[in-house]
């Protein structure tokens, strides 16, 4: 570098005129334009923008000028070195582009690959089911109740009104759990019903009493297609006052419109339960073919056999009886109940064919269920 | 019940188009549970005539013995030249009448007859037998043989009432007077509107002192009991072909005359009826309950010993009959064929108390239609009009006198009322029906009712099952229509939703299933083999079980008192079938009694029962936690085109008892563990802390490699087990928001050396505990054993994490923290810092 000239010759100074600056802006535009790639156009904007460059020296230049001189020079110098730099960020974005683009395709994999590394989970379609339903009457206000499975007879039977020696109980295939001569006298079975829920929550809470109970229950029913000596059964229980059958009857329409769609509907039966007084057997409309199958050879409905109607459950006002043997009064309050098995509701819900494959533990059945139901 | 159409014709005129599936859905809607309606003589097409066997022609030479017949069948063939038919049935004689089918007809099952060449003859048709006819067993299985009165030529398919419905109704128990024509026709003469000519509305001769002599012992078992007397009997005679038919239909076999018609009017009035063999009966007939050691031989032909609660029917010699059960067989009517046939009878129509009869039947495993009604109950006011209808058909059909004698013996009851108000089946449906239609349903159904606003229904004697107010509600409801009951909803009060257990036991699932495992649902019966097969120890509290009486396999008696074998059996099965990269979990209760558990007590019904008779209840139930369990076998990971694949390991099952606790809010503590079935050096022990003190809540690792054998499970099976009834008491409650600091991270690692024995998580705890508040976390990145370390050495390498809430950390204060660590764990566990 020079030293400040203090004897003032503007023509001595080669580098800062404008045909000199000119020249230099133009060799390092075309180095630029030149570069072929991002590591030739480093070079290059070494030598034309680097602290060794012409410009950057002839920047340094100006401080040897005299004061009066000083402001034309840094003024053409800086457009030199401008339009340098525009220039080498224009080329730098160009080939930084052309990179990418280039690195993008070599990049590219084939995205169909399988990718099978860590197999999916599944839940049971049974517990599934259960949850959705009790979802229906949770949104409704109702709450869950649970009781055991292996229940005092008295739970399961006697507050329920099964009198001891009346055929109802013989009805149920019960599993007697053995006392400890091994002989039947326990007073302890497996329930063969969640009804005995019923009575607990009854026991247990003070009316209004709007419950659902699902859970597991057992009858000596040897394994096939369509009986399992072990099912779930989904029950409910509203105890209130002037609860009536028509409540009864817009509860089951409410539920079978939110598991199978609007508009269907329910039929009531009359049948025998102990502990329901009126009873009733309930069917829901088949939602495949909405009843249009009926009388209709040419439209035949696998799902209900033409029917119309697919056969749900028991339902009906709770026996006064097991009010009293809860401790409700009867005078007060009445109540309606109605319990189902969800495996006849998987099967026609969901296609299955055989019922054994809900209990064989097989994941190829359960991993299509999923989640959710 | 069995209801032919034909016979429900006459008590109810039905109109006459009206198809059985019609009558069906009518009854349907009134609450009888009709099956199915089954077409007898679907498809059947005459000619089909009565014959008349002319010549019997035996054929030589076959494997079995044929024979050429020509029979007369009037003018049917068209010609009335005798019918060659060749026939392979022996049990007909010349001249006997027989039923044959002409070519040209069909047969049910769409069997089309047609002259033929067989046995080297041309058979024009078809001598038949009941079989082929559609008609049911009658027990000989072969041709039939008619009355001699019926013209040959005359049409059959007519004569032997082969077209015809038949309701098939499963009777509720609630129902037994459906057990009976006169029970079903009352329905469908209600359901259609139309009056009913009840059969049991028939004179009656009063009750005198000449009858056969009865002695009732126990009034409360037997409260009425008819005896009436018939004599001159034709022991020959044999059951009209109408009658046999009814029966046929009905689902009963025609036996004998005498059986035959108190079968039949059991069938029509519901009332189950004995007939005795008057010579076989040793004087008086008594009923008492039977003495212990009393034997009896039924009519079954078993011999068996009486309980002191059966009742039975005596005579001088003993028991003669397990009442309203089976009779005896020494006072059985004879059997003609064998030339002892019965010409004297007498009729017994006995009314015996629902639960006596429910219990012996029960007791002695006789399941009989006697005691299938009675049990049910039967309409005591019926007896002596089935008495009566038995004589006058021993009268008409068997050529018989009745003895002017007829002993009635009633024990003293009056007719039952309920009283409800008369709005009150309008309560129960929510239906305003009003008082009329109440009175006039009630009385459609034979209730006698009087009062206003408080009704006072005196109920008919065949319905016992009417004893409550909603009983008669039910009756109104349902003869109005189920079908016409509004739809309401009613209006719960909010509800607070799912429990914090609910929802407990539905994040575990969901968590489980998001890690890869997929639910099973296994049975909970296990045997004393699958204990076995889990390698526990003779005082293993797994091995004391709820057992069953009745189990469905004697090889599995038990509950579960552990998750394990089932989803064992499901591994097993999935592998069987060609699946080896398995993960599968069950949520569920297992049973576990302490052995000494009471016996239940049966408590009253007509109050709740106090608090302590609940406790008492409970007490004698096993205690019954919710378990979660996994087993793993194969690869957690599959190898493919990414990589390498990764094996399921013991690690990947005590994770999984990590991401059933997480759920919980629970950190677990992992502790090294021996505990079956788990392999002894790769099993953990899963704590968790309630209430300040540490509690053995599962266990995880893999299987004992006995125990993979055992259970034919794929080798390095493992497995977890975890109480999810522990894990929710161990829950922290909410979570607690973390600080999170915006400060610099300042990360240190350490190597430690320590003893091979030291587990890694005291290591961890300790340098945990040494680090104090800056740490923000830690993780174990390596272990290492080499040579260099020298043997029984490991060397664990952790990632420790520093961080201030309030300013950036500088290395001196970093350092200081690792160094207090380390500290720590040269302290607590014997490391030594590596490279140190």
């Amino acid at each position: 570098m020079s030293a400040p000239n203090k004897s003032y010759d503007p023509v001595e100074v080669e580098a800062l005129k404008p045909e000199e600056l000119e020249r230099m802006r133009d060799e390092a535009l075309a180095a630029f334009a030149g570069a072929a790639d991002l590591p030739a156009l480093h070079e290059a904007k070494i030598a034309h923008t680097g602290p060794t460059s012409p410009l950057s020296l002839a920047n340094r230049e100006i401080g040897a000028l005299p004061p009066q001189a000083k402001a034309e020079a840094g003024k053409r110098v800086g457009m030199a070195r401008g339009a340098v730099s525009k220039a080498l960020a224009a080329r730098q974005a160009e080939l930084e582009a052309e990179r990418d683009a280039r690195v993008l395709v070599e990049e590219a994999v084939d995205v169909t690959l399988a990718y099978d590394r860590a197999p999916a989970g599944a839940r049971h379609p049974l517990t599934t089911l259960s949850e959705r339903i009790e979802d229906v009457f949770v949104a409704m206000g109702y709450e869950v109740a649970e009781g055991p499975e292996v229940e005092a007879e008295w739970f399961n039977f006697d507050a329920l009104n099964f009198e001891p020696d009346h055929p109802a109980r013989a009805m149920q295939d019960t599993f007697f759990v053995q006392d400890k001569q091994g002989k039947a006298d326990s007073g302890v079975v497996l329930r063969t019903h969640t009804s005995p829920v019923q009575v607990r929550t009854m026991i247990d809470r003070e009316p209004p009493v709007y419950v659902i109970c699902p859970g597991r229950v057992y009858r000596t029913d040897e394994l096939d297609a369509t009986h399992t000596p072990v099912f779930t059964q989904v029950e409910l229980l509203a105890i209130d006052e002037g609860l009536t059958m028509a409540d009864l009857k817009g509860t089951l329409d409410h539920m079978v419109q939110a598991l199978f769609g609007t508009g269907m509907s329910t039929r009531l039966r009359p049948n025998y339960f102990p502990f329901t007084e009126p009873s009733a057997e309930m069917d829901m409309q088949c939602y495949v073919c909405r009843g249009e199958s009926v009388g209709n050879p040419d439209r035949p409905c696998r799902t209900c056999s033409s029917e119309g109607w697919i056969e749900l459950g028991g339902c009906g006002m709770v026996n006064p009886r097991v009010l009293v043997a809860a401790g409700i009064d009867p005078e007060k309050y009445s109540g309606f109940a109605f319990g189902f098995g969800i495996e006849r509701m998987l099967m026609f819900r969901h296609n299955v064919e055989d019922m054994r494959d809900m209990v064989e533990g097989d994941v190829r059945f359960t991993r299509p269920f999923g989640m959710e139901i | 019940m069995r209801v032919p159409l034909s016979w429900l014709r006459e008590y109810v005129d039905l109109p006459a188009g009206e198809t059985g599936r019609d009558v069906q859905a009518k009854l349907v809607a009134a609450g009888l549970e009709v099956e199915r309606v089954e077409q007898l003589g679907a498809g059947l097409k005459g000619p089909l005539v009565v014959g008349q066997v002319l010549t019997i022609e035996e054929l030589e030479g076959f494997k079995k013995p044929i024979r050429f017949c020509t029979v007369d069948v009037g003018t049917a063939n068209g010609t009335g030249e005798p019918q060659e038919i060749v026939c392979g049935a022996r049990n007909f004689s010349v001249g006997d009448k027989v039923v044959v089918v002409l070519p040209g007809a069909v047969l049910p099952g769409d069997f089309a007859i047609a002259a033929r060449k067989t046995y080297g003859r041309t058979s024009h048709g078809m001598i038949c037998s009941g079989d082929e006819l559609g008609m049911g067993d009658d027990g000989t299985h072969g041709i039939i043989v008619l009355p001699q009165e019926y013209e040959p030529g005359t049409d059959a398919i007519e004569l032997l009432e082969l077209v015809d419905e038949v309701l098939d109704i499963a009777v509720t128990p609630d129902r037994g007077y459906c057990l009976s024509m006169r029970g079903v026709a009352r329905e469908a003469a209600t359901a259609y509107g139309l009056p009913l000519r009840d059969p049991a509305l028939l004179d009656v001769p009063a009750p005198n002192s000449y009858g056969y002599p009865v002695k009732v012992a126990d009034p409360a078992g037997c409260s009425r009991f008819t005896a009436r007397t018939v004599t001159g009997v034709d022991a020959e005679a044999r059951s009209p072909i109408w009658l046999q038919r009814r029966l046929q239909k009905a689902g009963m076999r025609p036996i004998s005359l005498a059986v035959d018609v108190t079968n039949y009017v059991m069938l029509e009035l519901g009332q189950p009826l004995h007939a005795y063999d008057r010579s076989r009966i040793d004087g008086a007939i008594g009923v008492r309950r039977a003495e212990r050691g009393e034997r009896l031989t039924t009519l079954d032909g078993t011999k068996r010993t009486l309980h002191p609660e059966d009742l039975v029917i005596t005579d001088n010699r003993g028991p003669i009959g397990l009442a309203g059960v089976m009779g005896g067989a020494e006072t059985e009517i004879g059997d003609h064929a064998a030339g002892q046939g019965s010409t004297e009878i007498v009729v017994e129509a006995a009314h015996f108390d629902a639960v006596a009869i429910a219990r012996a039947a029960r007791r002695h495993k006789l399941s009989s239609e006697a005691s299938k009604r009675f049990e049910r109950g039967v309409d005591p006011n019926a007896a002596s009009a089935a008495a009566q209808r038995t004589v006058d058909l021993l009268v008409l059909l068997a050529g018989g006198t009745a003895e002017a004698g007829v002993t009635e013996i009633v024990a003293p009851s009056g007719p039952r009322t309920i009283s409800i108000s008369a709005d009150h089946p309008d309560r129960v449906a929510g239906v305003p029906y009003g008082r009329e239609t109440v009175v006039r349903r009630l009385q459609q159904v034979g209730c006698d009712v009087y009062g206003q606003d408080e009704l006072i229904v005196t109920v008919p004697s065949w319905r016992p099952d009417l004893t409550d107010p909603n009983d008669l509600a039910e009756e109104v409801i349902r003869l109005e229509g189920y079908e016409n009951l509004p739809s309401t909803l009613p209006r719960p009060p909010a509800g607070r939703g799912l429990t914090e257990r609910q929802r407990l036991h539905r994040r575990v699932g969901r968590a489980l299933a998001g890690a890869g495992y997929v639910e099973a649902l296994n049975y909970p019966f296990v045997g004393d083999a699958a204990l076995d097969q889990l390698g526990l120890a003779a005082d293993d509290p797994r091995r004391t079980v709820v057992r069953l009486v009745n189990p469905l396999a004697d090889t599995e008696p038990a509950l579960r008192t552990t998750l394990l074998p089932g989803l064992f059996a499901a591994l097993r099965r999935n592998d069987g079938r060609g699946g080896h990269d398995l993960a599968l979990f069950e949520t569920g209760l297992v049973f576990r009694p302490t052995g000494d558990e009471p016996a239940a007590v049966r408590l009253p019904v007509d109050r709740r029962p106090t608090d302590e008779e609940i406790a008492g209840l409970n007490a004698a139930l096993p205690r019954q936690p919710r378990r979660a369990a996994v087993v793993l076998a194969g690869s957690r990971e599959l190898a493919g085109w990414w990589g390498q694949g990764r094996r399921a390991t013991w690690a990947d099952a005590v994770e999984a008892g990590r991401t059933v606790a997480r759920e919980a809010g629970v950190e677990l503590i992992v502790r090294q563990d021996q505990h079956a079935p788990f392999h002894p050096g790769r099993c953990a022990a899963l704590l968790a802390v309630i209430d300040g003190q540490e509690v053995f809540v599962g266990s995880a690792g893999e299987l004992h490699p006995r125990v993979t054998k055992a259970f034919g499970l794929p080798e390095r099976t493992c497995a977890m087990e975890i109480e999810l009834d522990l894990l929710e008491r161990a829950g922290t409650g909410p979570v607690q928001s973390p600080r999170v600091s915006a400060f610099p991270v300042a990360t240190q690692d350490v190597a430690l050396v320590v003893a091979a024995s030291v587990p890694a998580a005291d290591v961890e705890a300790a340098l945990r505990s040494g680090a104090g508040e800056l740490l923000e976390s830690l993780r174990l990145f390596d272990v290492f054993v080499g040579e260099q370390l020298g043997e029984g050495k490991k060397s664990l390498a952790y990632a420790l994490r520093f961080r201030a809430a309030d300013r950036t950390l500088t290395a001196d204060e970093a350092s200081a923290a690792r160094d207090a660590a380390v500290a720590s764990a040269v302290a607590r566990t014997g490391a030594v810092l590596r490279g140190a």
